[in-house]
Formats: C-alpha cells, structure tokens, sequence
C-alpha cells in the first residue's frame, strides 16, 4: 500500500503540478503517512451503507433544483470585466502556449 | 481470412436551448469571442453551476422517443482533466447514473430494415473553442486563443452498442439519429456549426469471433460524408496492420479529411484517469412519472408512429414510409396531400414527394416549407393523373410549370392553356396508330421478325405524333391489337 | 498603546445600532477609527486588504440612509470578510499566491447581502490559504496573531477573523467553517462563531474547497451580534443549487433565525431558564487528547448550564475518530478538483517562464499554491484516483452516513443539544510543530463530524488558560438540523450568567 516515486510522479501529472525531485520524494513520505492515518477507513464494516453526498440528504430528501431555460443577454462590456484577471489576452481571446496535436 | 467491422457510435448533440446548461448565458451562435460567457462559464472563483430545465426536458424527450428507461434520479459527475477550453478543467457530466438508459433506434441501410440499440444517453457541458491562428504570447510563444462562448452549451451524449458491422450502416444510423433530434427539436442538427458531432469507435474480428478486437476511437467527425471514410480507412489500416503481423493499439484518433486517413492523437492507455465522482455542487437529479408523462403528452407524433401509420393505414412501403418520416416537414406535407386523395392512392403522393417535388426542392435549394406547390396543389395534380385527364409524363411537365407560377399555379388552367389533355379516345388514338404503322413498314417488319424492341420505337413515334398526349396504356394495348 | 476604536463603546450590534440611528455616532466617524485602528495593529496581521476611500463610501451611503430614517440593524456597523469571499473592489486572493492580484467582478451572495442590510466593509481578512488549515500559519502573507499572545495562533482558517473580532477592529466578520474553521479560532481568540446548518447560507462567491461542507458563518462578541449577521444570510440563493429553500417547513429567508431565537429566550423564564434542557455530553469528546485545562473549562461550563437548570445526559459519538479520516479524504478530493480551475489561463498567478502549455499549467499551480494546499491537492487526486476511489472516497462517505446517523440517535433519544470542547488545547505557538503535517489534522477531533454531518454548531469562550498570557478556551454547541435560532439562545443564556465574552486581550 505503500507510495512509490511513480504513484507520485503519476499524481502530480494528473493535478499539474510540477515537484522537483527533492520535492517529489519529500511528497512521496508525506503522503505516506497521510495514507497511515486514512487507513482507518478500511477497517470499518460499511456494507448497506449508501455513501452520503449532500449532508442532508440524510435528513431530508434533496434532489436538483432547477433553472427556466432563460438566456441572459451579454456584451462586449461584460466581458472586459470577466477577462480583466487575465494573463494574456488577444482579441478578445485567452492566450495559451498552443498545443500541437 | 474474412473479417468482421465493429462500430459503436457516440454522438455530441448539442441542445437547442436558449441559455446554457449551468449557466444562463445565451447558446446562439456566432457571437464575437467570449461575449456569451460569464463568470461560472469562465469558472471564477466563487461561482457555481445550476441546472437548466429545458436541457432536461430535451433528454427526457429523446428518452421517449427511442423507448428507453428514463431515469427517476439520475447524478451529475465531474469528469477532471486539464485543457484550456475546459474552464474549470473538469466536465460536469454523467457517470453512473445516466438520465436515459437503454432505447433503441430503427433505420434503413438501402431497403434492409435495421435496429441499433443505444447504451445510454447522458447530459453534459461542452467545452470552449480554441483558434489555431498565430497568436503571440507574453514571451513571444506561439499561441493559441481560447473562447469559452460554447463552453457550458448543454449536450446529449448519445452512446449506441457496438452493432454497427458497416461503415454503411454506421451512416445510416447516424442520419437517421441525426432526423430524430431535429424531429423532436431537440438540436438544430447543423453539423457545420458543430451541432452534431460523432465519434466512431471502430474495431475488427476474424468473422465467427466471439470477443471483440482492440477498438480506436476517430474523434469528432462532423459530416457524414467523413464518418463514412474514416470508418473505411480505420477498418482497412486496422484489418492490414494485423494482416502483416502487427497487433492494433487502443488510441485516440482523428481523421484527416484531406488525406483520407486517421492519424493517432494520443494513447488510451496512457490518457488521463477521469477520476469521476459525484459533482457535490448538484444533487441528484429527480424526474417524476409525472414529468414525464406531461412531456409525453406535449411530443408530437415520433418518426416511428407516424411511419407505422403510413405502412399500415396509408398503404406505404416500409422504406417510402421510412424516408417520409426523416423529416417532419416532409412527414407533414404528406399527410395533407394524402388526406385529400381517394383511399389507396396514397402511394402516389408519396412518389411524387420523393421524386419529382423532392429533386425540384434540392434543384432550387429550399427547403419543403419553401415549396412553391402546396400540398393541395400537388393532389390536384395528381388528381388529375388517377382521373386520367394526364399522364404521369405529362403531369411532371405541368408541375414545372405550377412552379413556375404559371395560370397561378393552377394546374387544371395549365392543362387547359397548353393543350395537354390526354387524349384517351381509342377512336383517335387508334387514327393515329395507323398513320404511324403505315408510314413506317420497315418498323412493322422488325417487331414482327421477333425484335421487340421495334415496338417501343414505334410506342415512340406515336407519342411523338400525339405530341406526349396519349394515354400510354391505351396506345400500348391498341397497338398490340393492332400487330396482332 | 492605541486607543481602541469608536465602536469598542458600544457592547453589542444593537446598542451600536441605535446609536446611530439616533445620530449619536455617524458611520464615518466609525469607519475612519476603525481604520486607524486596523492600521495601528498591523501587527496582527488581521488585514489582507483594506482600501479607505471603498469604506469611507460605504460608510457615506450608510449615513445617507440613516439620515432619511431608513437604517436598518446593521447600517453604519463596521465589519469585515474573510478573504475567501469574492468581492469588487477589494481584491481577493484566499490567502494564495495564486490569487495575489485578482480582483472579482462580482459580489459573494454574503457580501452583497451584507452591503444591502447597510454594514461597512474595513476589507479582507487574513486566513490560511484556501481555507486549509486551523491556524492561519499557511497564509502566503504571513501569519495572522492572536490577541491574546502575539506568539500564538489565532486559530484558523478564519484567523485573521476571529483576531479582528477580539482585538476590536470590527464589530463582526464573515469567515467559513469547513471542519471547524469558524469554530476553532474563535475559541482559541475568545469570541463567538457559529457555522450554521450546511444550505442554509448560500456557497455563491465563496472561493471553494470543500463544496459539501463549506458554510459561510459569523464571529463576533456574543451570541446576539452573531444574530445580526446570520439573520440577514441565512437566505435561499438561486446561483447555489445546493442552497435549500426551506427548513423543515420554515422558508429559508432573513428573519427564520431570529423568529428562533426569540421564541427560544422568550421560553426562558424564571430561575431555571433552562429547565428541561437536555444537554448531550458525548464521552468521546473527553478522551486522552483533551487537555486537563479545556476539561476543566468545558466541565464548569456545563455545571454553570446545570445551574440554569439544564440537565446533563451522557451520549455516544461512537465514530467520532473515524471522523478525521473521513474528512481528509472527502475534503482534499473534493479539493483537488475545485482547485483545477488555477491554471494561469484565464486568472491568477502564470509562471514567469515556461515551456509548453503543460509546463505552464504545471509550474504556475506549483509556483502559486503553497505546501499545505499542495499536499491536500495530491492527496485528494490519489484516493479519487481508479482503484481506490471505492475504498477511499466512497467509503469515507458511507462512513460519513454512520456519522450523521450517530448524531441523529442522539437528539432522537437523547439530548436537545450537544455541548464539549471545541480543541484539545488552547493556541499553539506560531511555528510548532510544522514538520508533521497531520498533527494538526488530529486536533480537529471535535469539529470535524458536525461539519460531515451538516450540522449547526457555535463556539463561544468559558474560560482561560493558567499560563503567564491566559489563553482563550471556547465551549462547543451543537444542534440539530436548522436549529441555529436555538443555538444562539442557548449560548445567549449562558453569555448573561457569565463574563468570558466580555473579557478582551490586554494591549499589546
């Protein structure tokens, strides 16, 4: 059950995050120990147990609440104001190092 | 060694609601980039999606359409992975619990009667758009510019089983979901604009196998006409590839229309692990009967049921049925021309829709609402046909001309002003017959030496003479006599 | 040694209230000593963002309205946000190199509700970054201080609020409680929190960590400032689909809370205004790890409650170890997909240089998020990961079921309400113990179910540590489903029979 350096190196590539490798390895331990303490989970007898998503749903039935299918109008103005954070910017458009396919 | 092609496809059909799925910005097309996003489609910090009703309105209106099980709780789930045109780089989409499950969908592959069943079908966000075009970046990196205006557009991920076994068949399927989901207007169906998206996924076993073979999937064919050579060109390199020894690999693939070829985009097996989960911003979501029962009762009559009615009470061929009800425009313009026809002459209707009106139509590039003959025009013409007053020959030259607005339209006024009354008198007819077997000896010689095709040319001559207007069946019959 | 600000003479939101709806006291007059005051303790590290000319106009609109006669409860009244809620104006950064220069376009439902009700924003509070931690030492921007020993943590994530609360620089501030942290540094600061019942305040605008079990809630002196600010955010919201739009038949609209509470004290009469209270007692919640101190206060806290003629029944929270791993598995997956929107693409920190687009992504997270929220960010992916999200995630959530179920028996059979330490120990020292990333984790023993349940539950202080600089100790109450009303009432009771909340940190 133990962590190794490619479950590490796998982790960090699914959430993008770049670790350098004293930063990986120290990665590596910690998520060990995380792993000690959630193991606790496994020991408990859940079986007929339905998970719980919305806290809740365990005291009342909750299910989705729905929107009208209505379309706010949106303009140029409102979108200087959306994109005002951003990086790099063209045209209207967010810039990104392209991506060859 | 005999082959066998397996196809399942996966269709993206985008919705046609007014606002997004968890948004409520607008879903028009065409709007300068990144005006119709707001701040949960640009996933902010801080905001939230919410459900839009007609998204799930539409899904329950496939759902019955094709007979399938309309889940009464269904979950959202968060498919993660990063790109850029994912704002919040996960997809809220559907895992496990899929709001439609199962349904099954008929369609002709030339005459042959076929059914595909479908898997599922789910709601999902799309993703935003990237434009390839040079841009530069802040350190003078090539760029690509992102615009989120399509991401959040509700869609309908429409999985079918892999019982596909022809690129054919795989086109068939495809057109005739394709009719469905504009029948029910539920998608636009306007696949430049990317309404309409397929996804093969192709595989091939030695003929009698009972597992299947290691399927590629060809992503985001968006014509037909594509998904139609994609799948050759995939079955073909696939069937080669093992042919020479080689073994095929589960990827990714995209066609390329320009070389008629598939190129691998990237790994299934090393492709990212969704890690779905239940989406904890959106609890289940719940369809009563009763939901579905007030959809059902609001549906119009499906392709199906009408094309049913047409065989059994309207004395159509399954397959002129069929192609009737592709389309509900045409499914309706039928309808009212046979409704106004004597009991059994439906059939008649039914040629002249798919073959003179449906060629006029594509001439002229409009669409049957457009049609420059009305439903009751054309069975007065037709009328016209049973009551023998025209042949069918003759009555296509008074159609054009009813198009063309002569006399109004009015395809007894044309028939009068042109003189193109059939002329069914045997007396004359049978004048004209022998102007035609005395003028021409050497003719008669020829039928009589055994050469039946003298007959037709002198059929020919007669018509000529009788300038088209004589009843074909009556020429034929009197001539026989008359060589007899 | 400063002076403590203008509002500081005034013992509650109401008094404050009236006053200046009297025209006693103008909102400006408020404003610009609390900005000298918030100034003046700097180092306390409350503040992430403060911006005069943004309050000085708030306060004007305030006076404006309470010249024509239109003040409301909490018009003029000085306050201030956690920095996990998005506003304009001010900027936002969740405490987050990430975040360091973004400025929201739009309002949190709290900040606008807020705003609309009349209350002025002094500005952003410090907190641990994204709300990970309970200490607000994992702040990009330093350490927030407790009041009380300017060594101590105040607490966290909501630390810069619940030190802004005890040190007198607002009235009351928002924070949010995702496994205690609204609960936690009030108690270790000496002020009152209360995290209310999860729906019931609306999620829109909170920057997200852990999305089924954020909730927005208020710290402030005493159960009924608590009030003033709850009431007008306990509201249904449209833009958060998991908001709920009513509460076991009440609607979930301003004036629910206080329609609770008042029914609630007007029951209290008498000499036992408490009579037939039923006080739960969980024996887990004084096992080994609770420190004699905290007992000690907690145990005359309950005497004192007895002595309003509550009376005392022993339960069991059987699961409420399992609690800690539950939570850090739900909490950090929910976690690492709320964070996946941190890219650099379209807001937020973009690596300086980099390669390709992978590269970018990669080295900016890495660059902008520090260790803790990295950690829980890895953590998270790992047990959502194929293979081990059914024995992780799913079952941390069946194990959440059992947790909820546990609560529920008690208040069936049992108890009205469940009271107990809110810590283990008072305030750590900044800089303890910051080698074992999970020994905090450990410490969150008592909080972290209510939040896995749902919950409501409030901190208010009883009492001190022995040290040379006495240290807050905060006495945890726990209700059940939309009894937040109840709670405040309860607390309230108890806050007129003794003083601990009136209690405030010496200058420094």
């Amino acid at each position: 059950m133990a962590i190794t350096d490619q479950d590490v190196a796998r982790i960090a590539h699914l959430a993008r995050i770049a670790l350098s490798p004293e930063d990986a390895e120290q990665t590596r331990q910690e998520l060990n120990g995380i792993l000690g303490l959630i193991e606790q989970l496994q020991a408990v007898d859940t079986r007929g147990v339905e998970p719980l998503a919305h806290p809740l749903s365990a005291h009342q039935d909750i299910s989705l609440r729905l929107r009208d299918d209505k379309a706010a109008p949106g303009d140029e103005s409102q979108r200087s104001a959306l994109m005002a954070n951003a990086p790099a910017t063209a045209e209207g458009l967010f810039l990104v190092p392209t991506v060859i396919e | 060694m005999e082959w066998e092609i397996v196809i399942g496809l996966e269709t993206h059909t985008q919705l046609a609601t007014e606002s997004k799925i968890f948004s409520n910005s607008s879903t028009r097309f065409g709007a300068a980039p990144n005006t119709q996003a707001n701040e949960v489609d640009m996933a902010l910090p801080g905001s939230l999606p919410v459900l839009n009703r007609g998204a799930v309105e539409c899904a329950i209106r496939f759902g019955l359409a094709i007979g399938a099980h309309i889940a009464p709780r269904s979950v959202f789930a968060r498919k993660n992975y990063f790109y850029p045109d994912l704002p919040k780089n996960y997809q809220i989409s559907q895992f496990e619990l899929p709001v439609v499950q199962g349904g099954s969908l008929r369609f002709f592959v030339g005459d042959q009667e076929h059914t595909v069943n479908l898997t599922r079908a789910h709601l999902e966000e799309d993703a935003g758009k990237s434009l390839h075009e040079n841009f530069t970046g802040p350190h003078g990196e090539s760029s690509t510019g992102i615009d989120l205006n399509r991401a959040g557009t509700p869609l309908l991920e429409i999985v079918s089983e892999p019982e596909m076994r022809s690129a054919a068949e795989a086109v068939a399927y495809a057109r005739a979901l394709h009719a469905l989901v504009v029948w029910l207007g539920i998608c636009d169906g306007n696949m430049q604009e990317g309404s309409f998206r397929c996804d093969a996924n192709v595989s091939v076993r030695p003929k009698g196998q009972a597992e299947f073979g290691t399927r590629c999937e060809i992503k985001n064919l968006n014509s037909f006409r594509f998904l139609e050579r994609a799948i050759q060109y995939e079955a073909r390199r696939q069937i080669e590839l093992i042919e020479d020894g080689g073994t095929v690999r589960q990827e990714t693939r995209l066609y390329d229309a320009d070389r008629d070829e598939t190129r691998s985009m990237r790994s299934k097996e090393d492709s990212d692990d969704y890690r779905y989960f239940p989406d904890p911003d959106l609890p289940p979501l719940a369809i009563t009967a009763g939901w579905v029962e007030r959809i059902k009762a609001e549906l119009p009559e499906l392709p199906d049921a009408k094309r049913r009615r047409f065989e059994t009470e309207l004395g159509l061929t399954a397959y002129d049925a069929a192609q009737l009800t592709m389309d509900r425009a045409y499914a309706d313009y039928f309808e009212q021309a046979a409704a106004q026809l004597p009991q059994g002459q439906a059939k008649l209707a039914a040629n002249w829709i798919l073959g003179e009106l449906s060629a006029t139509l594509n001439r002229d590039e409009i669409d049957i609402a457009q049609s420059r003959v009305t439903p009751a025009a054309l069975t007065a013409l037709i009328a016209r046909i049973i009551d023998g007053t025209v042949s069918n020959k003759i009555a296509r030259d008074v159609f054009g001309a009813m198009w063309a607005g002569e006399q109004d339209g009015n395809p007894d006024a044309i028939i009068e002003a042109r003189g193109l009354k059939q002329i069914s008198d045997s007396g004359a007819i049978g004048a004209m017959i022998d102007e035609v077997l005395a003028a021409n000896p050497a003719i008669v010689e020829q039928y009589r030496a055994g050469k039946d095709k003298a007959f037709n040319s002198l059929v020919g001559q007669i018509m000529k003479a009788a300038k088209g207007k004589a009843n074909p069946q009556q020429v034929n019959q009197l001539l026989k006599e008359k060589l007899s | 040694m400063s002076t403590m600000p203008l509002h500081t003479e005034f013992d509650s939101i109401e008094a404050l209230g009236a006053a200046l709806r009297q025209g006693k006291v103008s909102a400006v007059e408020l404003a610009d000593s609390a900005l000298d005051a918030v100034q003046a303790r700097s180092d306390l590290n409350a503040f992430l963002h403060v911006d005069a000319e943004l309050t000085r106009a708030q306060a004007q609109t305030a006076d404006a309205l309470l010249s024509q006669g239109r003040g409301g409860s909490l018009t003029g009244i000085p306050i201030a946000h956690k920095d996990v809620f998005v506003t304009r104006g001010w900027r936002t950064t969740a405490a987050s190199k990430m975040l360091a220069d973004y400025t929201s376009p739009f309002d949190a439902t709290v900040v606008s509700l807020l705003e609309q009700a009349g209350a002025v924003s002094l500005g952003k509070l410090n907190c641990d970054e994204f709300a990970m931690g309970s200490g607000n030492e994992n702040s990009a921007f330093g350490p927030a201080r407790n009041p009380w020993d300017a060594d101590a943590v105040p607490g966290g994530s909501s630390g810069g609020s619940a030190a802004a609360v005890a040190a007198g620089l607002v009235m009351a501030a928002t924070g949010t409680d995702t496994g205690g942290s609204v609960r936690q540094p009030a108690a270790l600061c000496g002020v009152s929190g209360i995290k209310p019942t999860y729906g019931t305040v609306s999620r829109f605008g909170m920057v997200a960590f852990g999305s089924s079990l954020d909730q927005a809630g208020p710290l402030a002196r005493h159960a009924r400032d608590l009030l003033e600010l709850l009431d007008p955010i306990s509201a249904f919201d449209e833009r958060d689909a998991t908001s709920l739009p009513d509460c076991d038949g009440a609607a979930n609209k301003p004036g629910r809370v206080r329609a609770d509470f008042d029914a609630a004290r007007s029951a209290q009469q008498g000499g036992k205004p408490l009579q037939g209270l039923r006080i739960g007692v969980p024996a887990e919640f004084f096992n080994e790890g609770l420190s004699p101190e905290v007992a000690q206060a907690v145990e005359a806290a309950l005497q004192t409650y007895e002595s309003l003629g509550a009376r005392r029944v022993e339960v069991s929270l059987p699961r409420t170890k399992l609690s800690i791993p539950a939570y850090y598995v739900i909490a950090p997956a929910e976690a690492s997909s709320n964070l996946s929107r941190y890219d650099g693409v379209r807001y937020g920190h973009r690596s300086a240089s980099y390669g390709d687009l992978a590269d970018m992504t990669s080295r900016s997270r890495a660059e902008g998020f520090g260790p803790e929220v990295l950690r829980r960010i890895l953590v998270g992916t790992y047990v959502l990961c194929h293979g081990y999200y059914d024995a992780y995630y799913l079952q941390a959530q069946r194990i959440r079921r059992l947790i909820a179920q546990d609560f529920q028996q008690a208040f069936a059979n049992h108890c009205d309400v469940i009271m107990g330490p809110v810590t283990p120990t008072v305030a750590k020292r900044i800089g303890e113990n910051r080698d074992d990333p999970t020994a905090d984790w450990l410490a969150d023993v008592y909080t972290l179910g209510v939040s896995l349940a749902g919950l409501p539950a409030m901190s208010i202080p009883c009492g001190f540590s022995g040290s040379a600089k006495p240290l807050p100790i905060g006495l945890q109450l726990i209700g059940n489903y939309f009894r937040e009303g109840q709670l405040l009432a309860i607390a309230d009771r108890f806050q007129q029979a003794t003083d601990w909340h009136q209690r405030k940190p010496e200058q420094q």
